[in-house]
Formats: structure tokens, C-alpha cells, sequence
């Protein structure tokens, strides 16, 4: 009984967080431009996403084009920055390591809007001319340490005998970080760099305020500005619910291929 | 091998050129003036402002209820979660990270639009509907975490020393997931404070939060006032980071 | 003729304020399994680390082949190691595991595949090529480490600790496997150890350390029948650890009885440190060989032999292992052959601290205050304090002395038990108590003022 009562609260639950998207989906097939219009099943809203054939379609796939470049630029930086900084703070002992450790926590703490002000600050501060190269700035500056947090885990879980059985049977420390330390930390990295690809993409806030003058749009920002000038840009609706089945998906195969590394690890 | 902790020179400079410089400069801008010198007229003026004072405010409140509505919903849907025996897929939890990762715009946008079609009218009620749609993952997704890593035998053993369900629930289960609350709270009420886009689309504009104040300043080049803001919402921030964390497991981003 | 394969000369390390390697000196021969023996902090370990070349001496020399190795790399050296941890490649396979040393050095794959099966035979894991590491059980993870060290045919091969993960039976099956590794490849071993029985099957020489330095160096047999101090007396096997009296060369007195003995040279009349094996005590029913009689307190069977806990007449206990068991309560004769009577200087018969005179009455040590008669001295002079062992008082309560400490070492004494107390950073105190402490309890010192004595 309870068990039924318990499914019951899920499932409500689960309904009232996917309406919204079902919504969003269900709309996108048909060709209305007003949102709630049911005018017929059509699959033009998405052919014009692709082609860019209605008015707001190429913009908007240039938005998500840059929202993309921006984050793999951003999350392999990134990645990059991070392992070495996690090895380097990895040796670090006391009062050293632990402020480096409070700088790193600070902006996964920090609101994205402090984030995007006090970058934005910065960048006047520094005459720097905002746009493309300032947002990835920014995206590196708050995925990083995402990356940070994902690879020291590996490298105190790492035998810290490895380094030096390298070095024992005659690897120079170039060798031995590159044969023996960078696979151990492969895994990290991986999950450090798709964790800053997510952060990245769907950020909005420091974007918004990093982005400058020149006319950039992300994903995000487009969207702000669509839903400000009152209309919802129709094309915005297949690409919802495209984004919305692939993560589906995604997640899915991540899940299922966890399921199945446990069950053989048992 | 101790000449490795050189390596993370360049992330300190990085990360001092990135986040340490950035958020003295808000300080700094928030105690200038217009020409440079140094006042407290930025800050005088927030606190003049009976505007800006009850837009921050209905923003604290706004998160409070938001926070203390996921946690209502929300731990009891992770306990069930967490529970081997009312739930047995996995797929489940799956659903409900899921929305985590889709733009929290076009989420946004998505329950809007859902709202206008449904015809109920943009104010306050949306607004924490939405609210509380668009933050109970990130509340339900710890809590959850920590619930199904405890240690069965602690409630086995305040069992097998006479509790009750109930009273093994609040006396055991319930204190030792706190941490997960905690960074649930973190992860919902902080951001909740922090937000302007979302509450431009939910409300459509008729009520304004604080990050819209702090975003409407900066763009208008009122920078110092706009500083002044945001230096406000960071001690708040700081203060409730003061009280959900002692360690560093504030953000594990063990979101896979 | 042996040559020496290493030496190290005054050699000595620190790390930050605490000294872990004192002055050590040693040679190393060729071809000879020696092991380093002692507690866990006693700078076994990071002497062989120096060795291998992951540390750099603070001060002296380590030389290999006359070559001093002072500023070399581990990578550099002609050593190799393995790891008490195995410290396997996760994500490389046997075969790889192994090789990786040789390939590194750009060996010929055909003599890669030679040399790595042939090892593979010497540790007999030789289906395991392509096994993936972490599918290996700890026996068969050590072997591997070993393998992949021998492979690359160093000059010495330094254990640490390499069998402390095994359980008991695996351990003492690899000690075997590793005594006839040795006999076969014909090189040094140098080996690290906290087992004093691991240490006695194996090596050829002991080095026993404590406290960062070398307390004595021999043979196995040298070291269990002739310790030279009370520290690897007790520490090795089993003791009866007892205070005496040298009454003159070859006769000397304990439990209240004289016995003759084979040792001279230490002086007539002077206290010494006593050590019999409990399997050297003797049962007898021959009224002319009893040497004294003592009540039996306890009995227990260990399977090899008996073990028992008695009490002399003169009101010592000692410990005794026989092949037969005698009843509790029953009094029996005992005697000791002058042979297994070992005889040691004993290393302090006082405690004998630096001290500071700070007014009247009132002197500073081990960094507390205390009361004593200062007379003929005066405020600022530097003195020695000398305070008898039996004169310590320890207290369990921290707030009633003027000192605290904590029990670093115990010793029993038949009779009475001899403490090592250590006081912070500030020294070492000794005491005889007839009270049981634990090693690593917190303990208050008081010393009546009558029992300190000063002299310059």
C-alpha cells in the first residue's frame, strides 16, 4: 500500500517536471507560429531549422554553433588547465593547498551573475575588447575547476608507488608522468571535461555579460532576447526537443553502461 | 617528485587573475564614485532605496520559499528513490537528473509558454511554480546521493534497539542525510537569489528579483551602484555558505 | 672474499624537526641477503629509499661499487625495487608490466620475450602473460612486482616490506620462494622488515634499527643468542629481561641468585642487563642441578611447546617454553647452562637530564618546573639532574603533575616494569614501576624533591 502511494508521488511528480517539455515537443511538430496553435502535423519547423529557411532559423543556428564552439574550446582548455593544476596542487601540503583549494571552490560557490559582473569588470578594467575571446575566458575561468574536482580524486586514489616503481625501473619523470600517471588520471580527465562541456553549454549568465557588444549570441542569450521582444522564435521548439532526446539518450547509455561494469565487476 | 607542486603555479596565477581579481574590483567599484574616489554613497543608496531594499527582499523570500517547498517535495521523493524496495529501476533517477542538463532557459521558456497556453495569468505563483520546477532536481539529486550510500546497519541498529520506523527516521536517517540537504540548499537557494532571467520570463516582467536590478545597473554602465549590488549578494552568499558547509564538498560536481 | 657492494657512510636525514636517521654507517657485501630490522619510525624504510634514490641523504655518502650515488635519480641507479604495495600498472597487462623497464631501455623485442618468459618461469606465473593486473591475488601481484624488477637484472634488489599484505601462510611460503630467488640469481638483497621472525629465516646479515639508529648488526643466530642491548634483546623472539649484577668476570647474580656465566670484561660489582630464552630454563628433578626453585602460575599448550608464566622464590616471573607441561601451582626445579646467560651493559642505571637552576629551590627540566634542594648553586647555572628509576612517580591524571608524557616503550623486568616515558619533544625519561601501563598512554610525572640530585 505504501509502495503504491510512493509510486503514485513519483509519477506526479515525474508528469508535472516533463509537462512542459512533452509540451514543447508535441508543438514542435506543427507549423504554427503561435505556440498552442495546433494547425496539422508538419515537419516543417524542423526542415527550417536545418536549412535556416524561416526568419530567426539561421540566427539561431548560429547561436548554437558558437554556444558549441565555445564549449569544447572551453572544456578542453579546461581539462587541460585543470590536470596540470591537479597534479601541481596534489603535492601541495597545508596552508598552500588550502588556499588554492578556497580560490578553486569559489566559483562553483559564486552566483553565475557575480561571476559574469565581476569578469565583466575585469575585462573593462584590463581594456580588453569583449566578445568571443572573453567568453571563453570566462567559461574556462568557471569550468576549471570542475575538472580540478574530478581529477584529484583519481590522483589520491593512484598508488603513490607508481610514480616512483617508474622511476625505479628506469623512467625519467617525463616518462613516467606520461606511461604511467596520464592513463591512471584518463578516466578523471574524461569525466572533467564532459562535466565542463555541460557547464559551458548551459550557462547563461556570465555569457550575458562577457559577450560584449559585437553582437554574440549563445544558445542562452538567444533565447533571452527572443523571449524579451515577446515572440518565441518557432524553430526554438524542434531544437528543444532535439536537445532534450539526445541528452534522453545520452544518459541512458551512460546509466545502462554503469549497470553493466557493475554487474560484471560482481 | 616534490618539484610537481610547481605545476600548479600557473592555475594559482589563473585563478588570481580570474577569480580573486575580479571580485576585488566589484569591491572596488562598489566604494567609488563616479571620478574615482573612494565613498559609500553606492551602498548609502541601496539602503535609501525602498525600491531596491523590497526587491531584495521579496528575492531572499522568494528563495526561502522556493528552498523550503524543494525540500518538502523533494527529500521525500529521494527517500523513495533511495529505497531499494519501492523502487527498483534505475531508470527512475535517470528522469529525474535529466532536466538538469537541458538549458535552464529552454526549460524555462518551456513552462512559461505551458503557463500561457494553460491561460494562467504570470505573477508570483508562477514564478515559484517555476521556480521550484526548475531547482527540485538539483534538491532531489543529493539527497538522494546520500541516502543511498548510508550505511544500512544504522538504521538496522536503532532498530534492533527499539525504534520504530518513525523514530529510526527522524532520529537516524533523517541527521545523518543532512549533508545532503545542506548541499541541496546550497545548490538551490543560492542561485535562486541570484537569478534575473528566469524571473523576467516567468512573472513576464511585472516582478523584478535582485540579480534583475544588479543585470538592469550594469547594462545601463551604472557600474558602481551595480557593484555595490552584487558585493551585497555576495556577503549573503557567503553567509549562507558559512552555514551549509565546513568542507570542501560543497560542489562535487558528481554529476555523472 | 667478500667485496663490498654498498656502503654508506654518516649518513643522516630529517624531515622538518624530527631526526629519522642518525649517523649511519654500513656495509653491504656483495651477494648477501641483509635485512633492515626494527619497529615501524625506526628509518629502516627511508634508509632504503635513500638507497633507491627516492630521498637524498641531509648529510654523509651512499656508495655503490665505490661510486658515490649522491645526486643520481632512482632512474639512474642500477637498483631496483619492490614495493610494499606492489605498485603494479593498472592499466598495463603482465607481459607489459614487466617489460616495462626493458623497453624503456630499448631491448630488442626478441630478447624482451626472452627475458620476461624466463622470469616469469623463476616466479612461476608463467600462464599469466596477458592477464589484466588487478585480476591477480596479492601472492600472485608480489610475484609479478618481483618479476618485474629481477627482469631488468639489477646489481641490488631492495625489498620493502614486501610480504606485510599477505596473510600468514602466503607470507611464509613467498619467504621460502624469495630465500631460493636469492640462492639462484646470486645478488644482493637488501630487505626491510618489522617481523624479527621473517628477518631471522631469511638474511644472511641483520641490521637491527631503532630510533633511527643501527643497534646492532650480525648473523641471525648472533643476534638472538647475543643481543647487546636490552632494546633488540627484547625485540627479538621471546626474553626474559632481568636486572643484575656482575659480580666479577664469569659469575653474575640476578633473581636473587648467582649463576656462572660466560661473560667478562664488564667489571666487578657492576648492574648489568640480564637475558635468558625462555627456552633456555631448564627443568630438572637432579637436586645437585637445581639452581633455584619458583612456583608455576601458568600453563598454556602453543603447539610447538608449552608456555609458562612462573614465580622464582625470590618473587621474579619468568617465562619458560618446554616440551612438557608442568601443573599450575606446582613448584619446580629450574636451572640455566652458563652458555644461554647473556649479559648486557646496561645502557643507563640513572636518569641523568640537563637541567636549568631558576632561583632557590626551583629548577627547570624537560621543560617543566620542579622542586628540588639547589644548594651551592646559583640562578642561570646549567647542572645535570640525576633522579633514580624507582623515584619517577606517574600519575594518571594529567592535571596533577608537572609533566606530561607518554609511555614509549615498556619493558618488563621479571619483577617490575622499566617505561620509557616520552615527554613532548623535550626528552626521555625512564622509570620502574610495578604498575601496567599501555604503550601510547598519557601519563602525569611528579618527582619528590628529596629524589633529585644536581651536579655540575
Amino acid at each position: 500500500m505504501k509502495k503504491f502511494f510512493a509510486k503514485l508521488y513519483i509519477w506526479i511528480l515525474l508528469v508535472i517536471l516533463y509537462a512542459p517539455l512533452v509540451f514543447i515537443a508535441i508543438f514542435s511538430f506543427t507549423e504554427a507560429k503561435a505556440l498552442g496553435n495546433w494547425t496539422g502535423f508538419s515537419p516543417r519547423l524542423y526542415q527550417s531549422l536545418f536549412t535556416g529557411g524561416m526568419q530567426g532559423g539561421s540566427a539561431l543556428m548560429k547561436a548554437v554553433q558558437n554556444t558549441l564552439v565555445i564549449a569544447i574550446i572551453a572544456a578542453a582548455v579546461a581539462t587541460l588547465l585543470g590536470t596540470i593544476a591537479a597534479i601541481g596542487i596534489h603535492n601541495l601540503r597545508g596552508r598552500k593547498k588550502q588556499a588554492i583549494m578556497f580560490m578553486n571552490n569559489i566559483p562553483m560557490i559564486n552566483p553565475d551573475i557575480i561571476i559574469g559582473v565581476s569578469l565583466f569588470l575585469l575585462f573593462v578594467f584590463l581594456h580588453i575588447g569583449q566578445g568571443m575571446l572573453t567568453v571563453i575566458l570566462a567559461h574556462i575561468s568557471f569550468c576549471t575547476p570542475y575538472v580540478v574536482l574530478s581529477v584529484l580524486p583519481k590522483l589520491s586514489q593512484m598508488n603513490p608507488n607508481i610514480y616512483e616503481a617508474a622511476l625505479d625501473l628506469g623512467a625519467t619523470p617525463h616518462q613516467a608522468l606520461w606511461k604511467v600517471m596520464v592513463p591512471q588520471l584518463r578516466p578523471g580527465m574524461l569525466s572533467g571535461f564532459i562535466l565542463a562541456f555541460t557547464m559551458s553549454l548551459d550557462d547563461f549568465a556570465v555569457t550575458f555579460f562577457t559577450r560584449g557588444t559585437v553582437g554574440l549570441e549563445t544558445l542562452s542569450t538567444y533565447i533571452y532576447a527572443d523571449a524579451r521582444k515577446g515572440g518565441l522564435t518557432p524553430e526554438l521548439r524542434p531544437l528543444m526537443t532535439i536537445i532534450f532526446v539526445v541528452i534522453l539518450i545520452l544518459l541512458i547509455i551512460i546509466n545502462l553502461r554503469r549497470s553493466k561494469t557493475q554487474a560484471e565487476v560482481k | 617528485m616534490t618539484k610537481r607542486s610547481n605545476w600548479s603555479i600557473p592555475y594559482f596565477i589563473f585563478l588570481v587573475l580570474f577569480v580573486v581579481l575580479p571580485l576585488v574590483l566589484v569591491v572596488v567599484y562598489a566604494f567609488q564614485d563616479n571620478e574615482g574616489g573612494f565613498t559609500l554613497q553606492n551602498i548609502g543608496k541601496f539602503f535609501s532605496d525602498s525600491d531596491a531594499i523590497s526587491t531584495f527582499a521579496l528575492s531572499l523570500e522568494v528563495a526561502i520559499e522556493n528552498t523550503l517547498i524543494c525540500i518538502l517535495l523533494g527529500y521525500p521523493a529521494a527517500y523513495i528513490l533511495a529505497d531499494k524496495q519501492l523502487n527498483r529501476s534505475a531508470v527512475t533517477i535517470v528522469l529525474f537528473i535529466l532536466p538538469m542538463w537541458i538549458n535552464a532557459l529552454m526549460r524555462t521558456l518551456a513552462t512559461t509558454e505551458l503557463f500561457n497556453m494553460l491561460g494562467f495569468t504570470l505573477g508570483k505563483g508562477t514564478l515559484l511554480f517555476g521556480m521550484v520546477y526548475d531547482y527540485l532536481p538539483f534538491m532531489i539529486y543529493p539527497i538522494y546521493n546520500i541516502l543511498q550510500k548510508m550505511d544500512k546497519s544504522y538504521a538496522e541498529a536503532a532498530g534492533d534497539l527499539g525504534a520504530t520506523p518513525r523514530q529510526v527516521f527522524l532520529k537516524v536517517t533523517l541527521p545523518l542525510s543532512m549533508p545532503g540537504i545542506m548541499s541541496g540548499i546550497m545548490m538551490v537557494f543560492m542561485p535562486t537569489v541570484s537569478t534575473f532571467a528566469i524571473s523576467e520570463f516567468l512573472t513576464n516582467n511585472k516582478i523584478k528579483l535582485f540579480g534583475t536590478i544588479i543585470q538592469e545597473n550594469i547594462n545601463s554602465s551604472m557600474w558602481n551602484y551595480g557593484s555595490a549590488l552584487a558585493l551585497i549578494m555576495l556577503i549573503i552568499i557567503g553567509i549562507t555558505s558559512l552555514f551549509t558547509s565546513d568542507d570542501s564538498n560543497a560542489a562535487e560536481g558528481g554529476l555523472i | 672474499m667478500a667485496k663490498k657492494i654498498i656502503e654508506i657512510k654518516n649518513v643522516s636525514k630529517s624531515f622538518g624537526d624530527k631526526d629519522v636517521l642518525k649517523d649511519i654507517n654500513l656495509y653491504i657485501n656483495q651477494g648477501e641477503f641483509l635485512t633492515l630490522l626494527g619497529p615501524s619510525g625506526c628509518g629502516k624504510t627511508t634508509l632504503l629509499r635513500m638507497i633507491a634514490g627516492f630521498l637524498q641523504p641531509d648529510s654523509g655518502s651512499i656508495l655503490l661499487d665505490g661510486k658515490d650515488l649522491s645526486g643520481t635519480s632512482p632512474y639512474e641507479r642500477p637498483l631496483n625495487t619492490v614495493f610494499q604495495r606492489y605498485a603494479l600498472f593498472p592499466h598495463l597487462d603482465v607481459y607489459d608490466n614487466i617489460a616495462f623497464g626493458l623497453k624503456l631501455k630499448k631491448v630488442p623485442q626478441d630478447e624482451i620475450d626472452k627475458r620476461v618468459r624466463r622470469v616469469l618461469k623463476l616466479v612461476a606465473m608463467s600462464d599469466y602473460e596477458d592477464r589484466d593486473v588487478e585480476t591477480l591475488s596479492g601472492g600472485q601481484q608480489q610475484r609479478i612486482a618481483i618479476a618485474r624488477a629481477i627482469v631488468n637484472q639489477p646489481k641490488v634488489l631492495l625489498l620493502d616490506e614486501p610480504l606485510a599484505a599477505l596473510d600468514l601462510k602466503m607470507r611464509k611460503d613467498m619467504q621460502i620462494e624469495l630465500k631460493e630467488m636469492h640462492k639462484q640469481l646470486g645478488i644482493t638483497f637488501i630487505y626491510v622488515t618489522h617481523d624479527q621472525e621473517e628477518a631471522l629465516t631469511l638474511s644472511d646479515t641483520v641490521v637491527v634499527m631503532n630510533e633511527g639508529r643501527i643497534q646492532q648488526i650480525g648473523t641471525p643466530t648472533d643476534i638472538y643468542n647475543e643481543p647487546v642491548n636490552s632494546f633488540v634483546a627484547d625485540f627479538i623472539g621471546e626474553s626474559n629481561i632481568l636486572n643484575g649484577t656482575m659480580i666479577e668476570d664469569r659469575r653474575v647474580s640476578f633473581i636473587g641468585h648467582d649463576f656462572d656465566c660466560v661473560d667478562e670484561g664488564f667489571g666487578e660489582n657492576v648492574p648489568v642487563d640480564v637475558v635468558i630464552r625462555p627456552e633456555d630454563i631448564y627443568f630438572t628433578n637432579d637436586p645437585a642441578r637445581t639452581q633455584f626453585t619458583a612456583k608455576v602460575k601458568s600453563c598454556t599448550f602453543k603447539g610447538v611447546h608449552y608456555e609458562m608464566f612462573v614465580d622464582s622464590d625470590t618473587g621474579n616471573e619468568l617465562m619458560i617454553q618446554d616440551y612438557d607441561p608442568y601443573p599450575v601451582d606446582s613448584i619446580v626445579n629450574l636451572y640455566i647452562e652458563p652458555d644461554d646467560i647473556q649479559v648486557m651493559k646496561k645502557e643507563r642505571i640513572a636518569n641523568v637530564l640537563a637541567a636549568k637552576v631558576l632561583g632557590e629551590g626551583k629548577i627547570e627540566m624537560l621543560g617543566g618546573e620542579f622542586e628540588c634542594p639547589t644548594d651551592g648553586f646559583e640562578e642561570g647555572d646549567e647542572v645535570k639532574a640525576t633522579v633514580a628509576f624507582d623515584k619517577v612517580e606517574l600519575l594518571d591524571n594529567l592535571e596533577e603533575g608537572v609533566l606530561d608524557g607518554e609511555v614509549h616503550f615498556i619493558l618488563y623486568k621479571g619483577d617490575h616494569y622499566h617505561l620509557t616515558i616520552k615527554v613532548g619533544d623535550e626528552g626521555f625519561l625512564y622509570v620502574d614501576t610495578d604498575d601496567i601501563w599501555d604503550k601510547g598512554d598519557l601519563v602525569a610525572v611528579n618527582i619528590a624533591p628529596a629524589d633529585i640530585k644536581l651536579s655540575r
